[in-house]
């Protein structure tokens, strides 16, 4: 696809002051996204920045786009309704933790199913940061919070498998703090037709400060992370000397050069892999056995709820001819009184 | 078919087909009306079922009725009680109890007259006329053993033939009242294009009733159904409230130029708007069947913020799931219309059955000061206007407005003359022009009206936010100022309140000079229409007016009201419109006529208790 530098990042943001806390990730996600925006080509005009309620849901306030914070959870239900009125906007999605996957888990799962052509950017920072430092959905279990001072005695929600199992087709995660990469990925979702979640792992800096430090560093990154590429082999560590092999029913991490192991070996990454049988278990690694995936995990081409219904309406149209009202009620059973 | 009995002429009748769930009454009932129509008659119809898809055959829990009023002349209800009831069973019979007149023609089927079908009705003998008290004129057609014998060539198996029962009492019902065949078998043939073969079993078995009732003579006389008013001349169809309402806004969508989206969910009695609209695809209309009533009324929400005229239709609990939603489309002043269409309440209440108890829930059941249009239909037919102006008004008004009907009118159906799309107002919503762009927000509006301009995403120049947060009044930004607050909370009021100086006054119907005033509203229209006439007709003087516009009220209520001396409000529920209209106009002694049964009005009640209030 031809990049189409028209447009720079001031064309995609508003006047508006920034009033997320110092620090907070949602400042690096901001400028990821007017990166990927810009880079994207579509205009200002044709896009439409939606969000729900949480401290992320306020970022189309600083979008030159156009935008609508609307409520708790609700984003998603309303992106849909905006994309099926006019597909031919660009929709992006902005939710957190909470408001995607507790109060808007509904409408998450089932704009997933429905395949509806959305870019939805979920900042995972595992906590209620608005409402001061609760417990959300992606707190690791015995998370201590104010709601939960003696721990909670919950799993959390993995956003990927949630997104798997509502048979997402799209998949993508990175870290706030690395831009180029972060834009990248919010590109790919861009360009993947489909329901397309990016989850951005985010540091809360004032109520769960350091939940993301094993890759909040290029350092870190190296050490515990893994950049998947489609079409390359899965490898990663400071001098890229470790490996992901299958082993079973799952997989394994490998030195190359040791016990015969070579790069030809390793698996190679395929986004593109209808079967979400292994791009799941790659989203699920964590350490400290396995690194953390990042980059683009799944990226599966079907056709979107949007396109479907006006392909509906256009084969109906074709087959009856297109109609108006009185043609309708004029086909049906009538009579005349004189 | 001539060789008959002298015919009796009747200005109109009432009859009630009622059977098991499964035994086809609101077909058979449905052919009589359209019939009826077509043959130039006046209709009003009242189907009557119960929540449960097939409750156990035989039982009480399991009957279902169908109710429909023909007149020669107008006809304003389903009618109270029936001069003919049609009981395919025991437990039909009881339950219907309450809608005879000493004389209504009861029609049974006299194979279920037998201990087991008492049992399962829980009678306590096997004498269930005595029992019932029932000293009516009763004809009893052996109706089972004739359908299997009218169809015992056909091959069908027992079931199937059994299921065509309800078509031998339709040939009945059809030869009392002289209707013909011809148009009922069409109608069969229409329903069963795809099956033929049960088409003709159900013609069979019809046409065999026909003859049942011509050649045994069973009946004292049969009726003609005569009127003396003429009809406006025009082309005639017959509708039901909620197809209706789909019609209104598919045409409200036609008139602006906007794509028709419906965000819904499928909830009793509001569904056949969704079944309706759905079917719309070569009229270009979207409909997407939502996760829940929440998502329904959001991504109706979107479709407007897009551009569409957006519509999410519901009955009273999802109106609860929506309220927050609502709100939003209130403080973003967006375009939405939401379709209530009543059931008994609270909480799932009498999901099949009509009441008007969501009034004040519709105009102030939301969080904040939070103003908005509510209008109420008055008939199935009226649903298709009330539903082109609630998309008028909200397009042209910036506003969410809800629409309440209820399960009486909307699944009621009556003949309707086909409007002319000419005769239709104009809808103009206030679209930005590209002379506005410089300095341009979406808190910009008319110094009047107080309506804002729309700008529709996609248009170069005018890209802006929205949002359930608290806007300032000048630049649209987030704003948490005091004064700021307290003036768009006034103008949000005032923006509705205009509304009132845009839409028809209050017109009294009956005598101008009476003392006393019935107030109604909604779905009541044809009930209290026709108690006030039954009322005048005995000498009474009378006025009555209805609302249709709730929030704002017309401009000329207070005045109105004021004209006379005893006002009642009736309505279907323990007062909540007397409630508003005792805020509206203040010192008017307003007396209430309240029923909340779940079924329509009773105009001889009403006659009753009205004229009670006027002796006092």
């Amino acid at each position: 696809m031809m990049i189409d530098n028209k447009f720079t990042t001031t064309d995609f943001k508003s006047d508006q002051y920034v009033r997320w806390c110092p620090g907070c990730g949602d400042h690096a996600i901001l400028n990821a996204l007017l990166r990927a925006m810009a880079s994207l080509g579509t205009a200002p005009e044709d896009t439409a920045v939606i969000s729900g309620i949480g401290c992320s849901s306020r970022l189309p306030y600083y979008m030159g786009t156009y935008g609508f914070h609307t409520i708790h959870g609700r984003g998603a239900a309303i992106a849909s309704g905006v994309k099926v009125a006019n597909p031919k906007l660009a929709v992006w999605q902005i939710t957190g933790d909470g408001d995607c996957l507790a109060i808007g888990g509904n409408h998450f799962i089932h704009t997933l199913r429905r395949n509806m052509d959305l870019n939805i950017i979920l900042l995972n920072n595992r906590i209620y940061g608005l409402t001061k430092g609760q417990y959300s959905p992606t707190s690791p279990r015995g998370f201590v919070s104010k709601s939960s001072p003696y721990g909670t005695v919950e799993d959390p929600f993995r956003p990927a498998e949630l997104v798997f199992g509502a048979r997402g087709e799209f998949f993508a995660r990175c870290v706030d703090v690395d831009i180029v990469h972060e834009a990248s990925c919010m590109e790919a979702a861009a360009r993947h037709k489909g329901a397309a979640v990016v989850e951005v792992l985010q540091n809360c800096v004032i109520f769960n400060n350091g939940s993301q430090s094993a890759v909040s560093t290029k350092q870190g990154r190296a050490e515990h992370a893994i950049y998947l590429e489609h079409g390359k082999p899965m490898v990663f560590g400071v001098n890229r000397e470790y490996g992901l092999m299958q082993e079973g029913f799952g997989l394994k991490v490998v030195k190359i050069g040791e016990n015969g192991v070579t790069l030809d070996d390793i698996l190679v990454h395929d986004a593109t892999c209808v079967d979400s049988t292994l791009q799941n278990k790659l989203a699920l690694m964590e350490g400290p056995d396995f690194p953390v995936a990042l980059g683009v995990i799944r990226d599966v081409k079907k056709i979107t709820y949007n396109e479907a219904v006006y392909q509906q309406i256009a084969e109906v149209t074709a087959k009856k001819g297109k109609r108006t009202l009185r043609e309708l009620i004029l086909a049906g059973k009538t009579w005349r009184i004189s | 078919m001539s060789n008959k009995m002298e015919a009796k002429a009747l200005r109109d009748v009432v009859i009630r087909f009622s059977g098991d769930s499964g035994d086809g009454m609101q077909l058979a009932g449905s052919i009589f009306s359209n019939v009826s129509a077509e043959l130039g008659n006046d209709i009003a119809t009242c189907p009557d079922y119960p929540a449960e898809i097939r409750a156990p055959q035989g039982t009480i829990g399991g009957v279902s009725g169908y109710q429909v009023h023909v007149g020669g002349d107008r006809v304003f209800t389903s009618g109270d009680k029936c001069d003919v009831l049609v009981a395919m069973n025991p437990a039909a019979l009881k339950t219907n109890t309450k809608f005879l007149s000493p004389s209504t023609i009861i029609i049974i089927d006299e194979d279920t007259l037998n201990e087991k079908e008492f049992k399962k009705a829980l009678y306590k003998t096997n004498d269930p006329f005595t029992e019932l008290g029932i000293h009516n004129q009763v004809v009893s057609a052996p109706i089972t053993t004739m359908t299997k014998a009218s169809l015992k060539d056909s091959g069908m198996d027992n079931k199937s033939m059994i299921r065509c029962k309800n078509m031998f009492a339709l040939g009945i019902v059809c030869w009392l009242f002289d209707r013909p065949l011809e148009k009922a078998m069409q109608m069969l043939n229409e329903k069963f294009s795809r099956k033929p073969s049960i088409a003709e079993a159900n013609i069979k078995v019809m046409t065999d009733g026909y003859n049942y009732g011509h050649n045994t003579h069973t009946i004292v006389s049969t009726y003609r159904i005569e009127g003396t008013e003429k009809k406006t001349p025009g082309l005639y169809t017959d509708v039901s409230g909620n197809v209706a309402t789909s019609y209104g806004l598919v045409a409200a969508a036609e008139q602006a130029g906007l794509q028709l989206y419906l965000g819904s969910y499928p909830i009793t009695p509001a569904t056949d708007i969704l079944h309706t609209l759905s079917k719309m695809k070569d009229l270009g209309v979207v409909t997407v069947q939502c996760e829940d009533e929440i998502s329904g009324c959001c991504s109706a929400i979107g479709a407007s913020f897009a551009g569409n005229l957006a519509v999410t239709s519901t009955s009273g609990p999802g109106i609860c799931l929506k309220s927050e939603a609502i709100n939003l489309a209130v403080i973003a002043e967006l375009p939405l219309v939401i379709v209530n269409v009543q059931r008994g309440g609270p909480s799932t209440g009498l999901p099949t059955k009509s009441e008007q108890t969501d009034l004040i829930q519709a105009v102030y059941g939301r969080n904040g000061e939070s103003p908005l249009v509510v209008m109420a239909a008055t008939s199935p037919t009226n649903c298709f206007d009330a539903a082109y102006m609630a998309a008028k008004i909200a397009l042209e008004h910036m506003t969410p407005v809800i629409l309440l009907t209820d399960a009486y009118i909307a699944n009621g159906s009556a003949s309707w003359r086909i409007p002319d799309a000419a005769d239709f107002p104009t809808i103009k919503p206030p679209f930005v022009t590209p002379e506005m762009q410089e300095g341009w927000t979406p808190t910009k509006r008319d110094a009047v009206s107080k309506v804002r301009g729309w700008a529709l995403p996609g248009t170069k120049g005018f890209e802006h936010r929205l949002g359930g947060l608290e806007k300032d009044n000048d630049s649209a930004a987030i704003s948490t100022d005091a004064d700021n607050h307290q003036l768009m909370t006034e103008t949000r009021q005032a923006k509705i309140d205009y509304i009132g100086t845009c839409i028809p006054p209050l017109t009294v119907e009956g005598d101008a000079d009476a003392d006393f005033l019935i107030v109604g509203w909604g779905g009541t229209y044809g009930h209290l229409h026709t108690a006030m006439d039954t009322l005048r007709s005995a000498g009474k003087k009378v006025a009555f007016a209805h609302f249709q516009f709730i929030n704002p009220m017309p401009a000329n209520t207070e005045e109105v009201v004021r004209r006379f001396k005893h006002v009642v409000v009736a309505e279907q529920n323990l007062g909540q419109f007397a409630l508003l209209l005792r805020s509206k106009v203040q010192g008017v002694d307003i007396k209430q006529y309240n029923r909340v049964e779940g079924q329509p009005f009773n105009v001889h009640s009403l006659v009753e208790e009205f004229t009670k209030m006027m002796e006092e």
